[in-house]
């Protein structure tokens, strides 16, 4: 089960390092938890800035003696893989009390400097070109899926402005003015087809949530929420020339039949969102409207908190920011807090369950790590 | 269509000159060797030797058959561009000066998709031709080029930045009096050189094609004895911000080997040519070149040297010429290495027998000075780094790829007219 949703409200430039933003977070978490030290016996991480530390040495600034642990490279989907390693270790007894900590810190050059050496392909292949990073690659799947399926601009601007008036009623978002369609159809470009308001603004912070045995929650007193489903999929379709599918759709069918519900009983959504056309293929992939529908999808709901189909209702990274790896725990801790009565001015109402994706590590070309998770109220 | 280059404005002295700034230069240990086929002119990737598969980034292992026997081989360089986005920011400084930037996804007629810069002249959806070459950091990257030649097309700025291409830039000679310094003089005219100088030692000494040469436009015949430090920092103060391109075109050669020698006194002669007057160019030219990588249109771009094949590996029957060039090379080396930053190239031909009168009995294939004039040219043009000329040449190098210590044997064996 999983409970205890912590976010640390973000900062735009930090001068702290990654650690203080995951201790920050640890902080939270066993304030609202009531759990410490000792009671903790699982520790999962996820960071990008943590140089030169690892999960590991951690345990030893944090005080802990885990008889499991993780560290998560896969970015965005880190929310949800996370959520599945800690979920499977408390299954099977490896660990009682799972803390998955994902944060990171952003300095003033740090942004330039991750793009620089996040990984071996990007160094050689892809950063060499323009150096656009993220904004470079998703612009080029973005322009290959709106040939590919018809999706129109004005289809990714509805999705940013409703994210944006979700965030509106999410205090620790970042932007914090209203975004209007027409503000977002004469946006400037920043990669062509991508404008500005599709592109995330990185910054630190951090989130957390931890994993347990239903009866230890029970006994703590903590509201938590049911893991229904998780799939994970890395470097799907290698073949394909552009990415316009994610792992989701190889996965689709088992994620359904394990969490024994249809898309069409999901309450909630939360993609990961660091540009509107990934959010809007997760929606495909993971069969929330056929392939190649997404536009008419986008077109017939409101995706705000209050409305038909609530998507990313904290604002997503498109209006909270984009706390490095932490960005792949929003939508996870999002959901728990919807699950467990801790949404307070965006929560939907009788939301009974969510559904959580992610999407992460743009090696190359593409994205090459999702996954998604059906969490349910108890 | 790209819009012809115009020719740019006379310098205003009072103005900053932009100092190099660089496209990213990291790269895997693998991917060098794109970076060495790109500097040769080649469009190379790794083939899976055992499934035949074509792959891309560099990578360790074949991704299909799990073999690590991945060789990198010339491939076909056509592709067409199925997606593609005009940069409008970027985190580099490099490119934030030069936005808005164009790339695009390439499917490749081989197999892999890649990244690259895309030619002005591409349209969408096109067909293109695929190049590779060295960047202003010295590293490989590919551009797309439209599939057919269209009007101006070596104006696109993307691929000028990735050539030296010596229209409306200004160019140094260093020796004028021989037929290859002439001829070199002249191709680089037709090229739409606007000034080239031209080095002559002993101005007063009559010398062949003298005339022809003088009559050359842009032509400035200026005093210049690269065996004399003086004359060359003369020349130096007085020319050395416009040299947009350097090539030295003095050599000095004689037959023989170290035994056929009596002394020190004619290798000594090769050496202040060969390996001095080099490093004395590269003292009084290479930082005045170094600061102006990113001077505009017609910024400094080209280090060109002019070496014999038989650099690489001794050949006794010219023995310490060869040591002498084999110095030069090395030293073409450490140049390359001091102006790795500055965006300036370091182009390296290696040439079999030229025809001229100190190689005169050795029998053909023989490279004429025409020809290796018009391989400068090309090798300007295209941006390429690393030219070899001539069957002999070509030959040795492949051997020399092969394995130098294998060479060394062939070139020292009891046959090879010693």
């Amino acid at each position: 089960m999983v409970t205890a949703p912590a976010s640390v409200p973000y900062e735009r430039y930090s001068p702290e390092p990654a650690h203080w933003w995951l201790a920050r977070v640890l902080s939270d978490l066993g304030k609202q938890s009531g759990l410490g030290a000792d009671d903790v016996d699982g520790l999962c991480v996820s960071s990008f800035t943590l140089f030169p530390d690892t999960a590991a040495g951690l345990t030893q600034h944090f005080g802990l003696t885990p008889r499991w642990l993780d560290h998560v490279p896969t970015g965005g989907a880190s929310g949800v893989i996370t959520l599945r390693r800690a979920a499977r270790a408390v299954q099977s007894g490896d660990a009682s009390v799972v803390a998955c900590i994902s944060g990171d810190t952003n300095h003033v050059d740090s942004f330039r400097a991750m793009l620089t050496t996040f990984s071996r392909f990007s160094q050689d292949a892809s950063y060499p070109y323009g150096s656009g990073g993220p904004n470079g690659s998703f612009s080029l799947m973005t322009s290959r899926y709106m040939d590919a399926y018809g999706v129109k601009r004005e289809d990714f601007g509805k999705l940013c402005v409703a994210q944006r008036d979700n965030a509106l009623k999410y205090p620790h978002a970042m932007m914090k003015k209203p975004l209007t369609l027409d503000e977002y159809m004469s946006a400037r470009l920043i990669a062509d087809p991508i404008v500005l308001y599709d592109c995330v603004m990185p910054c630190a912070g951090a989130e957390a949530y931890l994993v347990m045995r239903e009866e230890d929650a029970r006994a703590q007193n903590l509201p938590y929420a049911h893991i229904l489903s998780t799939v994970e999929r890395h470097n799907s379709y290698p073949d394909d020339p552009v990415q316009i599918r994610g792992g989701w759709a190889l996965d689709k069918d088992e994620f359904w039949s394990m969490a024994g519900i249809s898309p069409g009983d999901v309450d909630l959504l939360q993609t990961y969102d660091d540009y509107p056309v990934i959010s809007a293929m997760q929606m495909e992939d993971l069969g929330f409207c056929e392939k190649g529908s997404v536009s008419e999808f986008i077109q017939s709901n409101t995706f705000t908190y209050d409305g038909t189909f609530p998507h990313n209702t904290s604002g997503g990274q498109l209006s909270v920011g984009q706390a490095g790896a932490a960005g792949g725990f929003l939508g996870l801790v999002e959901a728990i807090r919807q699950l467990t009565g801790g949404a307070e001015q965006n929560a939907v109402p009788d939301a009974q369950y969510a559904a959580v994706s992610g999407f992460g590590i743009i090696n190359f070309d593409r994205g090459l790590c999702s996954g998604a998770a059906i969490l349910g109220r108890t | 269509m790209t819009d012809a280059l115009k020719r740019p404005p006379k310098k205003d002295p009072q103005k900053r000159t932009n100092s190099p700034t660089l496209p990213p230069y990291a790269r895997s240990r693998k991917a060098i060797a794109f970076t060495l086929a790109a500097a040769e002119g080649r469009f190379a990737l790794q083939v899976c030797a055992e499934c035949e598969h074509v792959t891309y980034p560099a990578r360790e292992v074949c991704p299909k058959c799990w073999s690590m026997e991945l060789e990198w081989r010339d491939i076909p360089d056509g592709g067409k561009l199925i997606s593609e986005t005009t940069l409008r920011t970027s985190v580099n400084s490099y490119f934030r000066e030069r936005m808005p930037w164009r790339i695009g996804t390439i499917q490749l007629d081989a197999g892999p998709t890649v990244l690259a810069h895309i030619h002005g002249d591409v349209g969408e959806f096109e067909r293109v031709r695929m190049i590779a070459r060295t960047d202003k950091s010295g590293q490989g990257v590919m551009l797309a080029l439209p599939e057919k030649e269209t009007p101006n097309m070596a104006d696109d700025r993307q691929l000028r930045a990735l050539t030296c291409n010596p229209k409306y830039r200004r160019a140094l000679v260093t020796d004028g009096r021989t037929e290859l310094g002439q001829r070199m003089v002249k191709a680089l005219a037709d090229a739409g050189a606007t000034r080239i100088f031209v080095g002559i030692a002993e101005k007063w000494r009559p010398y062949e094609g003298s005339e022809a040469l003088e009559a050359i436009p842009g032509v400035e015949i200026m005093p210049l004895d690269i065996t004399d430090t003086i004359s060359v920092n003369e020349l130096a103060a007085e020319m050395g911000d416009k040299a947009d391109i350097l090539i030295n075109t003095a050599e000095y050669v004689r037959p023989g080997s170290v035994m056929q020698r009596h002394g020190v006194t004619l290798a000594r002669d090769e050496m202040e040519t060969n390996y001095f007057g080099l490093m004395r160019l590269i003292q009084a030219f290479g930082p005045g070149m170094k600061a102006r990588g990113a001077d505009g249109d017609n910024s400094a771009c080209a280090w060109v040297n002019l070496l014999s094949v038989y650099s690489l590996s001794n050949w006794p029957v010219y023995g310490t010429t060869s040591a002498s060039q084999a110095a030069a090379l090395s030293l073409s080396q450490c140049l390359r290495g001091e102006f790795a930053g500055s965006g300036v190239k370091v182009i390296n031909v290696l040439f079999g027998p030229l025809e001229e009168s100190w190689r005169q009995p050795l029998p053909p294939p023989k490279v004429t000075p025409q020809r290796l004039a018009d391989t400068v040219i090309h090798a300007l043009t295209q941006g390429i780094e690393n030219v070899t000329l001539g069957p002999v040449a070509e030959d040795v190098v492949r051997r020399y790829k092969e394995d130098p210590f294998v060479l060394e044997r062939e070139l020292t064996q009891i046959n090879q007219g010693m």
